[in-house]
């Protein structure tokens, strides 16, 4: 296939995985959440159940009017939402839902993935930044410092995935995943590493996911009782529009990323080669959604923690515990 | 660390399996505009007026906290009751119009009334679309006392 039609056609399909996906878990949290909380949520929208309430916020948000402060850095303050957008979509460049689903199998996937995944960030402080406002700064500050509790936790939990696996390609680490992995009277057992005894790791890698997303119980940056949504006070239309969707994108790479690591990817037992193509995707979307339908339930089940909380439970329990799982991993790996 | 680490388990969990326990149960929502909800039948929706026992007092207007009720009156002669006999001075209502955009709904006029010329009424469908159509006047009031509920016997209390 030609290259230039095959990169419009991934970037195409990415998009609108991406957008979409985030519509419907912006609908699955309105709805989920309302539940938990003995209510309804959105119902007329759309004639039943509401299932276009997030489509019409969205219209909504675009109607508005693109504010920016008198005192705002304005070139920053207009790139910012993009740069946190482009993060998001960029983690799906590496995630296969697939064996030859996928965008562009890097051999340093992983690293790729924890790199780009982070830039997330630098987004949101130039938000906070340009906003000349110090909601916002206290918001963006609060995303740095969060950066320096949960980014070393990721790193470290990962890195005993890629030690299990010995590659960072993430088609590979999905592979390792699929290989038999004992023999039980003649029928091949093959199982994902959350079960080859990355549990700890695993849930390393989803308590700091969930701070990087920067949503309850790690909300600090954005804590609307404190901050009046911190780096997104000043936002209005089309750029609020940009980090919302941006957030419940996110929210779909972390998924992503944790199934592939931790869940087996697209693999399922028994199935190779081409079928995998066509059942991958599918798998990979009911893996993500377990994951997202998690990440909202803590949301609407647990409190917000203070930010000197989640240094001490990132410094004291995550990075020694993921120490520990690299070196318990790194010895099965040897030894066995 | 000098402070005791308090373990945050199984507290963490317990809440998740509420929250889980919530959602799959049917939320106890009636859909208003669709399914209407039966007040209680002494529930404090809106004050109704019987214009015939209206003596023109003036104790609820002077006892409304927030000065939501006004009532406009007159005296008015009737013949006498005996042929010869002084003819009778009546007081009559003009106007009886509640504020129900000021209205606090504490019940003092229902409660100073001494001539129970004053209601209360489960009713609770009279929203507009504009503050200034909360003034309601004596024949939408009136209109309400049909919805009053019979009052219990007083062998029954």
């Amino acid at each position: 296939m030609n290259f230039w039609l095959e990169l419009v056609l991934k970037l195409v399909v990415v998009l609108g995985f991406v957008l979409t996906g985030a519509l419907v878990v912006i609908y699955a949290e309105l709805k989920a959440g309302s539940h938990m909380q003995s209510r309804i949520g959105p119902y007329y929208a759309g004639g039943r159940w509401g299932w276009a309430q997030p489509l019409a916020d969205g219209l909504k948000f675009l109607q508005k009017e693109d504010l920016a402060p008198a005192a705002a850095d304005r070139t920053v303050f207009g790139w910012a939402p993009y740069v946190v957008m482009m993060s998001t979509l960029a983690i799906f460049v590496v995630i296969p839902f697939g064996p030859d689903m996928v965008g562009r199998d890097l051999d340093l996937g992983a690293y790729y993935l924890l790199a780009i995944s982070s830039l997330s960030v630098l987004g949101i402080l130039m938000a906070g930044w340009s906003s000349a406002n110090k909601y916002s700064l206290m918001g963006g500050l609060r995303a740095a410092a969060q950066l320096i509790a949960y980014e070393l936790p990721l790193v470290l939990a990962v890195v005993a995935v890629v030690i299990q696996a010995g590659t960072m390609s993430l088609n590979g680490i999905v592979e390792a995943q699929s290989q038999t992995w004992f023999t039980v009277a003649g029928l091949e057992i093959s199982a994902p590493f959350l079960i080859k005894g990355q549990i700890l790791g695993f849930m390393i890698f989803m308590i700091a996911a969930v701070a990087e997303l920067s949503r309850i119980p790690f909300d600090m940056p954005i804590a609307e009782s404190e901050l009046t949504m911190g780096y997104l006070t000043e936002y209005s239309g089309i750029r609020f529009t940009m980090f919302f969707l941006g957030e419940y994108a996110s929210m779909i790479g972390l998924s992503a990323i944790a199934a592939t690591l931790y869940l087996g990817g697209y693999d399922v037992p028994g199935l190779s080669g081409n079928i995998l193509n066509v059942v991958g995707p599918g798998v990979m979307i009911f893996k993500i959604a377990i994951l997202v339908f998690i990440i909202i339930w803590i949301r609407w089940t647990w409190p917000r923690l203070r930010e000197d909380q989640l240094q001490k439970l990132a410094w004291h329990w995550l990075i020694p515990l993921a120490l520990a799982n690299i070196a318990i991993v790194a010895v099965f790996k040897v030894a066995f | 660390m000098s402070k005791k680490v308090q373990f945050p388990f199984p507290g963490l969990f317990k809440g998740m399996w509420l929250t889980l326990k919530t959602m799959v149960k049917p939320a106890p929502v009636t859909m208003y505009p669709e399914v209407q909800e039966i007040p209680v039948p002494r529930a404090r929706g809106v004050i109704a007026l019987d214009v015939d026992n209206c003596t023109v007092c003036m104790l609820c207007a002077r006892e409304c906290p927030d000065w939501c009720i006004y009532i406009e009156g007159h005296k008015q002669e009737e013949p006498p009751s005996k042929p010869g006999g002084r003819p009778k001075v009546r007081a009559t209502l003009d106007r009886f119009d509640i504020d129900y955009s000021l209205c606090m709904y504490c019940g003092i006029c229902v409660e100073v009334c001494p001539f129970d010329a004053l209601y209360w009424s489960p009713e609770y469908e009279y929203s507009e679309g504009s503050v200034s159509n909360l003034l309601h006047n004596k024949e939408k009031l009136t209109e309400w006392l049909a919805t009053v509920p019979e009052a219990p016997s007083l062998e029954s209390r």
